[in-house]
């Protein structure tokens, strides 16, 4: 059993400050400074979870961010998020936590049954095992193995909690407050440089928080309470606690996702604090203090409960004061175990024995140990750990020579807790991410950082500087040049040393010899308990031919777990480099990835979420289309009507009735989102014939041009109608959705390959409202609201523009016409807009005026055969493919297009052609997008001849019609095509592209 | 998220600007004379050089001008960002990355 610590003197646990929780059901008692782990090990609960793949009983394997084993999911409802480490956890009054993977419960889960079928979940069993039948794998297999080996449950609700972003600058940007990150803050901040120190846990402080060490001959504590006593009150100093920096991008661009509510109960979390901060941080230099992650030792049936790492059983007595175990042997391959268990010795666990692989450990360390009563056996192996639900006993054997094998009579030495260290590994994950190169010290067994690639440093244990007198050295040295190299001189100031340690080499013995080989027996030696992957797995992978990490990675999903292989990956490598005879370094480590632990999608979202994900662009006339009831849809970001149902309408009653008004009386649409563009310069003319298929330095004053933009390439690009209001003044429209990237094109070629031509571009889109009137009556319309407006042809004729008081309002109205009827688009400035509209309303009542929305639009417009671009076109569409030959003038010089139209895959006969298509059912409404086939009765996979661009029911016509672009369709007129539809083949007629003549 | 040195505005972050792709293509001054092999060179063909790079970029959410930046396409490293117009600076040396 485990317990609280003998003496708690030094703990950062308030015991008087109780804190109630639960988990998997039951009640249990913690303490304010507790983690969830800490509070779980006092209460003596040792079986937290389910393996991934076997169902195996797990426990509390580590003390932070590196946790392979202890997930959970945390609240219920809304709230609910899964898969936490309960390392990371701190512990509130009321939290409630669940174990995850497992089925019904964690003592009685039904899916430890995978256990005895091991020898199927072996490497790439999924590749393997659930191959046939093929139909089987959506229907069965998946959703089996999706219940049986998926980890925690995703909420089901909207998150109800607010996040916010952070974009900051600073000088120099330390990630992690242990020592070295300290020391390096403390450097910085004393230049006056601008400071961020950030840090994952709850205090600063690092590893020291789990030890007992001194600096500068004091507990280090204190030196940590006076470092950030110093950093609140530097000006330009900011402490980030709990907040991980998470990622290392370019440019030293950092993210940090800041943990500002977590912590506290529900009901105590203040309404003004959004629940995470993501903090993008641009920071001149960067300091990584992230620490070092114990690497476990490989061993059989290495994944039981109450097989933990040494620093971590120390952590958890010395900063929680709460035992693991009440009786330990401690394994281990190197001097740092040995700290470790006199710290457990001495606060309540008896330490049975000290396990060393390790044929002569330091005499010192013997000294002490024989000092402290606790037995050390060298050149010794733990062969196998007894009990499945929590650790009853070790087996030793003693090792023979090469330790490659044991030897002699075993021992079994009975214990709850078996604390172990392979040695350390420094977090590289940001130096990484930062494309810095990695070395191997193999007197260590670890990568360490080698060059940097951007402009950042690397120190203490992260650096694989591992003694604190070291750390402390080397931070504070980096703090000041970081400093320095951000522009600041630093004042001589020193730091403090600590007391000396020991770090005699390790023994890498990679995997460690059992009775059993891995792969033989019942043993399994883990090497990522994330993801149940045992070295048998990696031997068996490296012998079906997966020779790099990368692909024994995915092969076997090693490191692929929550975790991201923060325990595994070295030893991962370090066993494949043994199976291939190659060196450690020539086998390397899989590419590190952001982020460095799982970030909320809520967090990357922040506010963007609901209303505020995309601006919203509305008319002048929308509070007048919401008030009389229109149905919206989403063009661009704007809003248009699509149409305005009456009482009892639905939709295509509503467009039928819209779009016969249109022909028969006046009907009205809210044009206003057309984009225009206001062209200006003495080259104004010359640059839109550049531009323009057609010419426009020909175009009188007063009068419009419909124009087609074209790519180089010769593909439509934009469309719309542009007016000259002077000489070297012009009106340009766009289409809606396109109007920014029309500016643009014309911006490029102003300045990158045409600057010699004096011309500007204004976005005027929002600046006019427009209102386009459209049918047999729009003329007596705007004669009685334009009475000073000369309507006959003669002096207002079509696709001319003319200035005129329009219901009082000075406006432009241009007589062009997108419906084929006589149409007006008065343009007027948007402030007067919504006038403008209720006099139009008003004074067509009489007419009988009709609101129409954009699908009677493009129903009228289709009816006459007028392209929509982006509807007609997508980009791979020449003018010549629409039948719009005439546009493309032939003498005018040069133009954007021009050339590529020439080309031969441009004049090709069986291009894809606009045509028009009548199904053989006038009630027929072939679905946009439908695929058209000449001969139906084709095998399948049948020859394509084209697809359905557009299709409406034309009330006007009283029959269904559509567009489309067909292989060589403009000499197949007069042929029948057909639609091949899910259920049924749709026979049609294909004809020129206009129904209205 | 690269930090571009717009030459009209400043150092700015990455998402204000579009790249353009490969600096220094002049639009031919007369098309109807290449064969479609050449037109097609210049429509489609770019260097997709490993190291140093001459680059269009529009500051489209900021100043709106079109420049130029040199930026070495692994490291990421901006060597140089000048003018339209202006004469092109030469390359640094392929160890000047950082």
């Amino acid at each position: 059993m485990s317990g609280k610590a003998k003496d708690t003197a030094g703990a950062r646990v308030d015991f008087a400050a109780p804190l109630g929780f639960s988990f998997n059901g039951r009640r249990y008692t913690g303490y304010r400074g507790d983690t969830l782990a800490s509070a779980l090990l006092r209460n003596g609960v040792r079986l937290v979870a389910r393996s991934f793949k076997y169902h195996r009983p797990r426990g509390i394997v580590s003390a932070g961010a590196e946790e392979p084993a202890a997930l959970v999911q945390l609240g219920s409802g809304a709230h609910t998020e899964p898969n936490l480490r309960a390392t990371q956890v701190e512990l509130y009054d009321g939290l409630e936590a669940t174990s995850v993977n497992a089925w019904p419960s964690v003592d009685v889960d039904l899916g430890a049954l995978n256990g005895l079928f091991a020898k199927i979940f072996v490497a790439g069993f999924y590749y393997k095992t659930f191959m046939h039948p093929k139909s089987f794998w959506m229907r069965c297999y998946e959703p089996a193995i999706r219940r049986m080996a998926g980890l925690g449950k995703a909420p089901t609700l909207a998150d109800p909690e607010r996040y916010d972003h952070k974009h900051v600058h600073c000088d120099v940007l330390v990630a992690g407050g242990g020592p070295a990150g300290l020391a390096a803050a403390l450097a910085a901040a004393r230049t006056g440089a601008r400071v961020i120190l950030a840090d994952e846990q709850s205090a600063f402080g690092g590893q020291i928080l789990g030890r007992q060490q001194t600096i500068g001959g004091a507990p280090a504590l204190d030196w940590v309470a006076a470092s950030l006593a110093e950093l609140s009150r530097a000006p330009e100093a900011r402490l980030l606690p709990r907040t991980t920096v998470f990622g290392y991008y370019d440019h030293n661009y950092l993210c940090l996702i800041e943990r500002r509510t977590d912590h506290l109960a529900p009901a105590a979390r203040p309404a003004e604090l959004t629940r995470q901060r993501l903090w993008h941080v641009r920071a001149k230099r960067v300091v990584l203090a992230t620490g070092a992650h114990e690497r476990p030792l490989v061993f059989a049936d290495n994944d039981r409960p109450g097989v933990m790492l040494a620093h971590a059983a120390q952590a958890y007595a010395n900063r929680y004061g709460a035992l693991a175990g009440r009786r330990a042997v401690v394994f281990t391959n190197n001097d740092s175990a040995y700290g470790a268990a006199f710290d457990l010795g001495r606060a309540g666990t008896e330490i049975a024995a000290i396990i060393d692989l390790r044929t002569a450990p330091p005499a010192a360390l013997r000294e002490q140990a024989r000092a402290e009563g606790i037995e050390v056996l060298a050149n010794a192996a733990v062969s196998a750990v007894h009990g499945a639900r929590a650790v009853r006993a070790v087996s030793v054997h003693g090792l023979d020579a090469d330790g490659g094998r044991v030897s002699g009579p075993g021992r079994r030495i009975p214990c709850d807790l078996l604390a172990h260290s392979g040695g350390w590994n420094p977090a590289l994950h940001l130096h990484s991410q930062a494309r810095g190169a990695l070395r191997f010290r193999a007197e260590d067994g670890c990568f360490v950082p080698g060059a940097t690639r951007q402009k950042n440093v690397s120190v203490g244990a992260a650096n694989g500087s591992f003694a604190l007198a070291d750390a402390l050295r080397e931070g504070f040295a980096a703090g000041a040049e970081a400093a320095k190299e951000a522009g600041f001189s630093s004042a001589a100031s020193s730091m403090p040393g600590s007391e000396p340690e020991s770090f005699a080499p390790p023994r890498l013995l990679w995997v460690v010899p059992s009775t059993k080989p891995p792969g033989r027996g019942r043993a399994k030696h883990f090497v990522d308990l994330a993801h149940d992957v045992a070295v048998a797995d990696i031997r068996l992978a490296e012998r079906e031919g997966l020779h790099s990490i990368e692909h024994v990675k995915r092969y076997t999903t090693s490191g692929m777990g929550t975790d991201q292989g923060k325990t595994s990956n070295v030893n991962a490598s370090a066993i494949l480099a043994a199976q291939l005879g190659a060196p450690i370094p020539a086998v390397g480590v899989t590419t590190f990835r952001p982020p460095y632990t799982p970030v909320a999608y809520g967090a990357m979202a922040g506010r963007e979420v609901g209303a505020l994900m995309d601006p919203v662009r509305v008319t002048p006339m929308h509070d007048w289309h919401l008030a009389h009831g229109a149905v919206f849809e989403d063009v661009g970001l704007w809003k248009r009507p699509r149409y305005y149902p009456k009482p009892g309408e639905d939709m295509k009653a509503a467009v039928n009735r819209e779009c016969r008004a249109a022909r028969s009386a006046v009907a009205v649409l809210d044009a206003s989102t057309l984009g225009k563009i206001d062209v200006r310069g003495r080259d104004a003319a010359l640059f839109l014939n550049r531009i323009y298929t057609n010419r426009f330095d020909n175009l009188a004053i007063g009068r419009c041009r419909y124009g087609l933009m074209c790519r180089d390439t010769g593909m439509v690009f934009d469309d719309g109608v542009t007016a000259r209001l002077g000489e070297n003044h012009f009106h340009m429209t766009t289409t809606t959705g396109n109007a920014a990237a029309v500016l643009d094109w014309l911006e490029e070629y102003s300045q990158t390959e045409w600057p010699e031509l004096e011309v500007y571009f204004t976005s005027v889109t929002e600046q006019w409202a427009t209102v386009s009137i459209a049918g047999p009556k729009a003329h007596a319309l705007l004669a009685e609201l334009a009475p000073g407006l000369p309507l006959d042809d003669e002096k207002f004729s079509f696709m001319s523009m003319r200035e005129a008081a329009v219901a009082g309002f000075s406006a432009r109205v241009f007589r062009i016409s997108f419906t084929g009827e006589l149409s007006y688009e008065i343009n007027l400035p948007g402030y007067f807009g919504f006038a403008l509209w209720e006099a139009v309303m008003a004074a067509g009542a009489k007419h009988g005026i009709t609101p129409y929305g954009t699908e009677a639009m493009h129903v009228l417009r289709a009816e006459k055969g007028f392209v929509i671009v982006g509807q007609e076109t997508d980009g791979t569409v020449t003018p010549l493919d629409l039948g719009m030959g005439w546009i493309v003038a032939k003498s005018k010089g040069d133009f954007l297009g021009r050339r590529s139209l020439a080309r031969a895959d441009c004049v090709r006969d069986d291009r894809k052609q606009l045509v028009g298509i009548l199904t053989e059912s006038p009630e027929e409404v072939l679905p946009e997008g439908a695929q058209l086939v000449l001969d139906p009765a084709a095998p399948v996979p049948m020859p394509m001849a084209g697809h359905v661009t557009s299709s409406y029911f034309s009330a006007n016509l009283g029959r269904s019609i559509a567009l489309a672009l067909v292989k060589g369709g403009q000499a197949r007129i007069g042929q029948a095509i057909y639609a091949p539809l899910e259920d049924r083949t749709v026979k049609a007629a294909i004809v020129e592209p206009a129904f209205i003549k | 998220m690269l930090l571009i040195p717009c030459p009209w505005c400043g150092p700015c972050a990455e998402v204000e600007f579009r790249c353009g792709g490969e600096a220094h293509i002049a639009r031919p001054e007369n098309p109807e004379t290449l064969s479609d092999e050449a037109w097609a060179d210049y429509l489609f063909m770019r260097t997709n050089p490993k190291g140093w790079h001459r680059e269009r970029w529009y500051h489209v959410h900021g100043c709106r001008r079109w420049f130029n930046l040199v930026r070495h396409t692994v490291s990421h490293a901006i060597a140089d960002a000048y003018k339209m117009g202006e004469t092109p600076p030469a390359l640094p040396d392929e160890e000047a990355k950082r």
